[in-house]
């Protein structure tokens, strides 16, 4: 039968959360050139751009990930300005390549924000309805998707970007639900296609702790946890702060709580079955803290506001599938709480996602080619994985409909390609988290060097608007200057005319090396030069940053040299693993989920051992000759 | 990319060699290993014995279109497998009583896969080791559906290939077929059992979990369960240390290159001081030229020889002299210096007093039957001072008694694993790393930025203090360095050195 489509478009996103904000607009930011028509299906305009856990964008590995979009001119860095409430370097006393940034954003102007980046982002048209099904030629190939009052919505790629609503179920205590969020319907009829296509599916688990109505805690006996002082923004784009800066309040769990919730496992459908799937070891429930770490006696609990003008609290530390009654028990046991008020209760969600190794590094399935996936649905979890993913699965979308080169970032490039290269080799077996440990090249992976890293790649694939353009430009002309300077050594004369004393060693240093040593002489150094005392305190930090790891930097590019090696190696994309001699059926199964495309891949593989990349590369040679 | 060393085989395809020494011998171990392997032995002998059992059997060319003699009924496998290892002359003796159209009469081992030493179907054909026979018996085999001769080192593969062993196993087996003397043996079967690869396991994991906790303060810092303080930081940086100090302890340890290719052991001294002379008395052969005339020696000649089990391998060096400004002998001299540097052991002929300084050295009174003791002797005391006539054969029983004692100290004693090159390389490569993440790589010991650089000390109220970040690093580093041990990393140009070291069939 053919149908008959009602509306034409190129890239179609399915879902305006953050994975699906990002694919919409980096699509239409890379194709607007050349014409190409964006679509952002959604259930509900309003809610794109909903923060549907905990207020906050950013942290270890994380804040990474959000300056790296940021680099691609992408939503989440600024919109987190937007509502920025509250500031936090982690790992502020820590080297630079470890340090994330953080903050806390009031919820509804970080929502309003994304909206108002959609909505005014040329060649994006929003369409409210639910996507039920995948709308595909007589052959097969996707062609749009249907939607739930039979409208169909035609395009060349679709970016399926639809979170948890993918199969979701939602639990708390006794009581189970279908849908993704609360009061939201879950998109179970497409999860049902999916399944009904064969692409390989599992299921996870995640939780979220209840809302507080913030008037009801006594936060005057409660530690405080202000808002770092400083100007760093999120986005490179923000000129500074914009709202005022509120605190974050601390209690914790005592061991009456604990005994009350001990008390109650069974009525927690973790534990009592209900739900099989597999949450995050890293950010467990209350019940699996006190369960599986049975010796410690309070746990912390961060209040977070949720924004300027509200009342609602977020307890962050407690996600829990407790009935309501036992979650408002504990709650009222812990300092500051005693008289507390559930605003909304916390449950657990247990949802569907598609085994991410059965995608290419573009993010597209292999199976069904223009079908791309990003966000939750590949198995993570966080606003800025699912960022980083959308920003990909957009770009690409693009770039295939365009006929152009599919962008693929590399494992030293950037945190983004270390995540999509665990995707799609590894796999997850818990919902996947970034952190900075996954990066072997993090030390030249920096949050602060995002912008350097990758700005270049994204004005040569057009992904950044007119003004960011202008002063990327400009930045890159400091940079390059502030470097020579930098590099220029400091002689005795100079250190004379300061009055500073030589160094007891002797050896001459350039300025960078003066400042990565001795900091304090090294700035009234600074503080001497015209150019450099003008330079943005941001650069001078970065140069410095990559000075101090300089000699490890160097290290890597010489195994990264070595390792090119086996990336130059290409496998045939045809390999029958199950017919390599050798081969454990573990890693049969292994390589054939991820189909790696080179040997280097095939070497990241987990437990892949030498006499098993031996066996593929004689086998993948002897098939090539 | 190098080639591979030999031509990638197709992984249907069932191998065979010779795996015993070049025939004529006593008897000739054939291998077959691979999916055909049961089938071809099935053919061969007619019929399949019992896994795991020494059967005997006449073997047939089953192209052969000859009158079938059926199998003799079989008689007590251990009495024969006793009268086929007999002697040489079994083999010629065999040929003639082989019955008529027969290849041979022989044991038969079958050894179903996975659990083989390849990890595939598995047969061996113990046979008489004549040359007809052997020839014979491979014709048949490379006539069967599916076979072919195997290619270096190949069997060895297709066990590291069915994971049946690991590369640090491999390399004690690629040793242990070179074995040739008993501390060779016994060392190579230590490593082939996995020593070393256990020892990288329990390191793996340490390291593991030094990087573990370090990992969790730089990315759980904010999580109050983690105690991100300097404490821990210096419990990890000992629990390092601990590592490090046992990678000192294992590259302290003897080589195996020792163990291999045997002690080296320099004979020199000054010309006609009768060094070639002794060498031949070690040797009990004419290895070097000797004659009278000085400087016959020019070039280094190397004599390996066993003693009492132990390998050594005695050269012959130029006579150390003035030099007549002749270019063959003055090379002929510097490398004679260069050999007596590198050598384990020196044995100078010449004057006490003119002994180069060597770390375990004997000097030799030689020709103690023509000239009567230098004087200059009683001055100083070495390592160990013989008076000796390779011709009377004065003292010769006390050198080589000295030389297996010293051995023995060089050599890795029992149940010690001695570690090769790749090993020592891979080792100290993480013990650098290790190092470099406690101490900083780029300025020295501190946490950057807080030195003062007129005194060369930190600054107050700024203790010094290691990095976590380049801690984390150096662990990274390290990991990886004893990956390559086992083989997790790099494992291309390693492998390729590995097989090239293998011949057929082993």
């Amino acid at each position: 039968m053919v149908q008959h489509s009602d509306q034409h478009f190129d890239v179609i996103v399915v879902g305006g959360g953050h994975s699906g904000v990002e694919a919409a607009c980096a699509a239409a930011r890379v194709g607007m050139a050349d014409g190409l028509r964006v679509a952002m299906v959604s259930f509900d305009p309003a809610k794109i751009g909903a923060m549907s856990c905990n207020p906050a964008i950013g942290g270890l590995g994380k804040g990474h990930l959000v300056r790296e979009v940021d680099a691609f001119g992408g939503v989440i860095a600024r919109a987190a300005d937007a509502g920025a409430i509250h500031h936090r370097m982690l790992n502020a006393s820590k080297g630079a390549a470890v340090q994330g940034p953080r903050v806390q954003a009031d919820r509804k102007r970080f929502a309003a924000a994304v909206q108002r980046i959609v909505t005014t982002q040329a060649s994006l048209t929003v369409v409210t309805g639910e996507a039920v099904a995948l709308h595909t030629t007589p052959g097969g190939a996707v062609a749009g998707v249907v939607l739930g009052d039979g409208r169909i919505i035609a395009g060349g790629a679709v970016v399926l970007a639809t979170g948890t609503f993918l199969g979701g179920r939602l639990f708390r205590g006794e009581e189970v639900f279908e849908g993704g969020r609360v009061d939201e319907a879950g998109a179970t009829r497409l999860a049902q296609q999916l399944r009904h296509a064969q692409l390989p599916m599992a299921r996870l688990k995640t939780g979220t702790p209840p809302r507080l109505d913030g008037r009801t805690i006594d936060l005057a006996q409660l530690p405080q946890q202000p808002s770092d002082a400083g100007d760093w923004t999120m986005s490179a784009a923000t000129p500074g702060r914009m709202l005022p800066q509120i605190s974050c309040f601390i209690t914790r769990t005592t061991e009456a709580a604990h005994d009350l919730i001990r008390a109650n496992l069974h009525r927690s459908p973790m534990f009592t079955g209900a739900i099989g799937a597999r949450g995050p070891r890293y950010c467990p429930s209350i019940e699996d803290k006190i369960h599986r770490f049975a010796d410690r006696t309070s746990h912390q609990v961060f209040l977070e506001p949720e924004g300027l003008d509200t009342h609602i609290i977020y307890p962050n530390g407690i996600s829990t599938s407790l009935p309501a009654d036992v979650q408002l028990a504990m709650l009222r046991m812990m300092p500051g709480l005693a008289t507390v008020e559930i605003i909304v209760p916390g449950y657990a969600v247990e949802y569907d996602h598609i085994d991410p190794r059965a995608l290419d590094r573009t993010l597209m399935v292999r199976a069904l080619p223009g079908l791309y996936c990003a966000g939750q649905i590949n198995g993570t979890t966080g606003y800025e994985e699912a960022a980083a993913q959308g920003l990909v699965a957009g770009i690409n979308a693009a770039l295939c409909l365009l006929g152009r080169e599919p962008m693929i970032l590399d494992r030293w490039q950037s945190y983004i390609g270390v995540m999509i290269d665990d995707l799609v080799l590894q796999g997850v077996s818990e919902p996947y988290r970034m952190l900075t440990a996954r990066a072997e090249h993090r030390l030249r992976l920096r949050a602060d060097n995002a912008e350097t890293r990758l700005s270049p790649l994204a004005e040569r694939l057009g992904a950044l608007a007119g003004e960011r353009k202008i002063a990327l430009d400009h930045r890159t002309a400091t940079r390059a200057d502030a470097r020579v300077r930098l590099a220029a050594m400091v002689t005795p004369e100079r250190l004379r005319s300061l009055a500073i004393a030589p160094p007891a060693d002797g050896v001459m240093r350039c300025l960078g090396q003066w400042l990565v040593v001795d900091a304090a002489a090294g700035e009234r150094l600074v503080a001497a030069s015209l150019e450099l005392a003008a330079l943005s305190p941001a650069i001078l930090a970065e140069l410095v940053e990559d000075l101090r790891y300089a000699p490890y930097i160097a290290r890597h590019d010489a195994e990264l040299r070595a390792l090119a090696a086996n990336e130059r190696v290409a496998l045939d994309p045809a390999l029958d693993f199950a017919s390599v001699a050798g081969l454990s059926s573990e890693m049969i199964e292994r390589m054939s989920a991820a189909r790696p495309e080179t040997l280097g891949q095939a070497s990241r593989i987990a437990g892949v051992t030498p006499a098993g990349l031996t066996a593929i590369m004689i086998h993948s040679r002897n098939r090539a000759a | 990319m190098t080639d591979m060393i030999f031509a990638p085989s197709h992984n249907d395809a069932t191998i065979f060699a010779l795996s015993s020494g070049m025939p004529p011998a006593a008897i000739a171990v054939l291998r077959i290993s691979g999916p055909q392997a049961g089938a071809a032995l099935a053919a061969l002998a007619g019929r399949l014995p019992e896994p795991r059992r020494a059967t005997l059997a006449t073997l047939r060319d089953p192209t052969a279109a000859l009158a079938c003699e059926r199998e003799r009924p079989e008689g007590d496998t251990a009495a024969l497998a006793c009268a086929v290892a007999c002697d040489g002359g079994s083999a010629r003796k065999a040929e003639r009583e082989k019955p008529e159209g027969a290849l041979d009469r022989a044991l038969i081992l079958w050894f179903p896969g996975p659990a083989t030493a390849t990890g595939e179907d598995l047969a061996e054909i113990h046979a008489h080791g004549g040359r007809a026979i052997v020839r014979a018996i491979e014709a048949a085999l490379a006539a069967q559906p599916g076979l072919r001769r195997a290619q270096p080192g190949e069997f060895t593969r297709r066990a590291l290939d069915n994971g049946r062993i690991d590369l640090a196993e491999a390399e004690g087996l690629a040793d242990l077929l070179e074995a040739e003397t008993e501390g060779q043996r016994r060392h190579a079967l230590a490593m082939a059992g996995g020593a070393l690869s256990r020892a990288v396991g329990d390191w793996q994991q340490r390291l593991l979990l030094a990087s573990a906790r370090i990992e969790a303060l730089l990315d759980f810092a904010d999580e109050d369960d983690v105690i991100a303080d300097d404490l821990e930081i210096q419990n990890i940086i000992n629990e390092i240390a601990g590592i490090s100090g046992e990678w000192r302890s294992w590259l302290a340890r003897p080589h195996a290159e020792r163990l291999r290719d045997g002690l080296s052991v320099a004979i020199a001294g000054p010309p006609n001081a009768g060094k070639s002379t002794l060498l031949n008395a070690l040797a009990e052969r004419e290895a070097a030229i000797t004659s009278p005339v000085a400087g016959t020696t020019r070039d280094i000649i190397e004599v390996p020889l066993a003693l009492s089990g132990i390998a050594f391998r005695f050269a012959d060096t130029a006579g150390l002299h003035a030099g007549t400004g002749d270019a063959i002998e003055s090379e002929g001299m510097a490398r004679a210096a260069d050999w007596i540097a590198h050598a384990d052991i020196l044995l100078w002929l010449g004057s006490p007093d003119t002994a180069p300084t060597h770390p375990v050295m004997c000097r030799i009174a030689a020709q103690a039957d023509r000239f009567s003791v230098d004087p200059a002797w009683s001055l100083t005391v070495t390592a160990c001072d013989i008076r000796l006539s390779a011709l009377s054969g004065e003292g010769m029983a006390d050198l080589r008694n000295w030389l297996v004692a010293t051995a023995e100290r060089l050599l890795p004693g029992e149940g010690e694993v001695a570690i090769n090159q790749r090993h020592r390389d891979a080792l100290a490569v993480a013990l650098v790393a290790l190092d470099e993440g406690c101490t900083g790589l780029s300025t020295g010991k501190a946490r950057d930025g807080c030195v003062d650089l007129s005194t060369g000390k930190a600054r107050e109220n700024d203790p010094l203090m290691t990095d976590p970040l380049i801690l984390a690093e150096g662990l990274r580093a390290a990991r990886i360095a004893i990956d390559r041990i086992t083989g997790r990393a790099g494992t291309e140009a390693m492998l390729d050195a590995l097989f090239g070291r293998f011949c057929v069939g082993k």
